[in-house]
């Protein structure tokens, strides 16, 4: 007891200033805030910029590298990638453009393969992943193993094999082509169990004990019970399942084989973009990058929320 | 060494014994691998089998004269015991299999030790005196077919198995007067069998557009499959390991050691790629969402969504618009720098191969950064604010909180998604093939192009560009050194997972945050 007399209370400045009050740390969070704000300013210059000069350039009558803000305004780029009987000087030669690039099938193609693609593979992906996560049988494991050892392979890799399959059954080319292609988005399906069946493995068992003593069965507790507890899951893979065929193409330009009618945005812009390097290309592909844009951009707005919640649950998980 | 001892240790003595640990554990670990996990597996095996047949021996004996007969009609026992369902889909597989068999499947069997005889045959018309070409042997068809019957009678062996096994179970059951009926079956499948519901579309799905074109590509990989041997026309033959042998430049000639030379050069510059492509994204990702999470930051949620807008622009746009942004003559951002007076003449960003090597990596940044930061910064709010608060009473510096909490934190919890992100890395097609298209190609020593048959490869060619160009974009096609690229990816994919999986196993146990 006798020790404790000694031990006196240390009165440092450090231990017992208040932060708000001191005078010099409020400068220096206030020098620090404002050095953060200029660094963030910067960076978001850096990211908008390139797409304001990308809206920009989609108004400019031709393209040139001095000008940035183009002088003259024009609705000519939109208008030629859909009106079919509008011609217009493309690199300085008369040109019907949307019948050589035929964008409005292209970006309808990408439309019903998206459409089509987000509803079978969500239910597909979320079928999987609840019999990985919820159903106790023996393969389990081992098709969770196996699952992990063909995603090692390059998915590209067996696509020239399925190319040739489809085109057994007949379905490569014209309107089939793109019910094949709908087909390879989502035969892939139960290889992106991984998040959802995360989420649910974080529902509580008792909720499907608590269905089944009330004399539900399996599927009544998939549909009824787990399905309206999971809407996070559900529109975070339906955003990814829609978003993704937007932006595929490896698979798409195997599936199309140099036929324009069956491109999808992704290759007929590439398509586009390499071989018209003259001055018109440009502010017509920025135009159709706009409008590419535009539908992803509002899903994007209105389901951020749920974005976020499952990337970071995805990455968290695994 | 224990974990006190460890613990003990200074600094710089601490990483030596981690770089020493991490080295010394990648032999341990083969070892292990090749030494126990392998033979556990085929022993494990061995005793399946030998238990499978042990079985089948005893439902031979046991069996009455009905189930004796299911050895050659398949769900003979279960029709019989008026299980009448599940005997009916058993007899028109086996039908249906043999069907195939003797149709295609012991045809196509027979003939691909050589892959068919005559690609084409002609015979001179008599009528008309012209020659007609008919087409025999499909190499293709055969292997495909092949391929298929391998599978239908693996499928086939396990029913067939399976259904012996019920009707033993039927038999034993009719001996104390019971029967199992269809109506139970059928409602076991939203029970207890609902796993076969859930997974059967799926499962379908993945064998016939994953699976049977993976088998027949890693088969592909030994035969010279290619544009010169292109079905129906001719034939293609077995090589044996020629393509991995031309891969690695021991196939003799001399473009053998140019397309060793690219092959390794590809390799490495994957590998780099991967690398910075991964930890730049994820480093500076995470600043950015700490820059926006700091204390007495206002307008978060703005900086947030201007980044989210990024995203959420489809990233081939971006990416097709940064191509042209950066071009060496019409590009925009040169003439930028050059009104500047930043520079006096044109940089050529997608042209000259270092510096398209930097700007792929930089694109890269633009394009990922923003899905870092947006991860990181969820979970840097459930880093428990009471840990940084001791630290901050302890005297540390926010460099040091930021190396001690906020990074191992992140590392432990997002360790999976930088294994994963790391794969997709090596497979991130779009962001090389839509930026630079692989260019610029290479050069030889004189600084003149190698064009012998290298398939279109370029300086900045990932593996699975390469792969791309050589089966899709080149005139000369060649599907078997493209398989064997596709295999080296799985390999590179494999290794880099399995030791990162087991490092991350051993030191689990300094998992403080869990």
């Amino acid at each position: 007891m006798k020790r404790f007399k000694y031990l006196k209370p240390i009165k440092s400045k450090d231990m017992f200033y208040n932060e708000k009050n001191s005078r010099g740390m409020r400068f220096k969070q206030k020098t620090s805030n404002l050095l953060v704000y200029t660094i963030l300013t910067v960076i978001s210059l850096i990211w908008i910029l390139p797409f304001i000069y990308l809206v920009l350039q989609s108004f400019a009558k031709t393209y040139s590298p001095q000008v940035l803000i183009p002088t003259e305004w024009t609705l000519d780029n939109y208008r030629a990638l859909f009106d079919p009987n509008f011609e217009m000087i493309f690199n300085n030669q008369p040109m019907v453009f949307a019948q050589v690039y035929p964008f409005g099938r292209w970006l309808l193609n990408t439309v019903m393969i998206a459409l089509v693609v987000s509803v079978l593979q969500t239910v597909l992906t979320l079928m999987s992943a609840y019999a990985f996560s919820r159903l106790n049988f023996g393969f389990r494991k081992k098709y969770m193993k196996l699952i992990l050892i063909i995603g090692m392979f390059p998915g590209f890799l067996g696509m020239i094999i399925t190319f040739y399959i489809l085109k057994q059954v007949n379905l490569s080319t014209g309107v089939p082509g793109l019910f094949g292609l709908v087909l390879v988005y989502i035969s892939g399906s139960v290889m992106n169990y991984y998040v959802s069946k995360g989420f649910f493995d974080t529902i509580s068992k008792s909720l499907d004990e608590a269905a089944m003593i009330d004399g539900a069965n399996k599927n009544t507790i998939f549909w009824r019970v787990i399905m309206p507890l999971s809407k996070p899951i559900v529109v975070y893979t339906i955003l990814l399942a829609f978003t993704a065929p937007w932006g595929d193409y490896m698979f798409a330009s195997v599936i199309a084989a140099g036929d324009s009618s069956l491109f999808n945005v992704a290759v007929g812009l590439q398509q586009l973009l390499t071989k018209e390097s003259g001055v018109s290309g440009f502010p017509i592909f920025c135009a159709a990058g706009v409008i590419v844009s535009i539908p992803i951009m509002t899903l994007f707005f209105f389901l951020q929320g749920y974005y976020v919640e499952g990337v970071t649950g995805g990455a968290v998980k695994g | 060494m224990t974990t006190i001892e460890y613990l003990s240790l200074p600094l710089h003595k601490r990483i030596l014994h981690k770089i020493i640990s991490f080295f010394t554990s990648i032999p341990m670990f083969f070892v292990k691998i090749f030494v126990k996990k392998i033979p556990q597996f085929f022993v494990g095996i061995y005793r399946k089998i030998s238990q499978i047949f042990f079985n089948i021996y005893l439902f031979f004996v046991d069996g009455d004269l009905k189930t004796k007969l299911s050895f050659i009609f398949m769900g003979f026992g279960l029709l019989t015991r008026k299980s009448l369902l599940r005997g009916i889909l058993y007899f028109l597989f086996q039908v249906a299999f043999i069907y195939f068999a003797l149709t295609i499947g012991i045809n196509s069997l027979m003939k691909i030790g050589t892959f068919g005889h005559i690609a084409q045959s002609s015979y001179v018309d008599p009528i008309v005196g012209i020659e007609i070409y008919t087409y025999q042997d499909d190499s293709f068809m055969l292997l495909l077919n092949t391929i298929i019957f391998a599978i239908l009678a693996i499928v086939y062996l396990f029913l067939w198995y399976s259904q012996l096994k019920d009707s033993i179970e039927l038999q034993n059951l009719h001996r104390i007067g019971k029967t199992i009926k269809d109506k139970e079956i059928v409602k076991s499948l939203v029970g207890k069998n609902y796993h076969y519901v859930m997974l059967s579309i799926p499962t379908l799905g993945l064998i016939i557009f994953t699976i049977i074109p993976l088998i027949f590509m890693i088969l592909v990989a030994f035969t010279n499959y290619s544009s010169q041997f292109q079905q129906p026309k001719e034939l293609f033959d077995w090589v044996g390991s020629y393509n991995f042998k031309k891969l690695f430049g021991l196939a003799g000639g001399a473009a053998s050691h140019e397309f060793a030379y690219v092959f390794g050069q590809i390799l490495i510059w994957t590998l780099i790629w991967a690398v910075f492509a991964t930890f730049t994204n994820y480093f500076l990702g995470m600043i950015v969402a700490m820059l926006i999470n700091k204390k007495g930051i206002r307008f978060k949620k703005l900086w947030r969504t201007i980044l989210i807008t990024t995203i959420a622009v489809p990233q081939f746009i971006s990416l097709l618009f940064m191509s042209r942004f950066l071009s060496t003559n019409d590009g925009a951002l040169n003439q930028v720098l050059l009104d500047l007076g930043l520079i006096s003449q044109n940089i050529k960003f997608l042209e000259d191969g270092i510096i398209t090597k930097i700007t792929v990596i930089v694109v890269n940044m633009w394009i990922g950064i923003p899905y870092t930061m947006l991860m990181c910064s969820g979970i840097l709010m459930n880093i428990p604010a009471d840990l940084y608060e001791s630290a901050r009473i302890d005297g540390a510096s926010p460099f040091k909180m930021y190396a001690k909490i906020t990074l191992p934190y992140m590392l432990f919890v997002t360790g999976p998604y930088l294994i994963s992100n790391f794969v997709g890395n090596i497979n991130n097609f779009n962001v090389i093939y839509l930026l630079s298209g692989g260019n610029p190609q290479f050069t030889n020593v004189k600084g003149q192009m190698i064009q012998s048959q290298l398939f279109g490869a370029g300086q900045t060619d990932l593996l699975i560009t390469w792969l791309y160009k050589m089966c899709m974009t080149q005139v000369e096609k060649d599907y078997g050194v493209a398989s064997v690229i596709g295999i080296f990816v799985f390999i590179v994919v494999a290794t880099f997972s399995l030791i990162t999986y087991s490092r991350s196993n051993a030191v689990k146990n300094e998992g403080d945050f869990q």
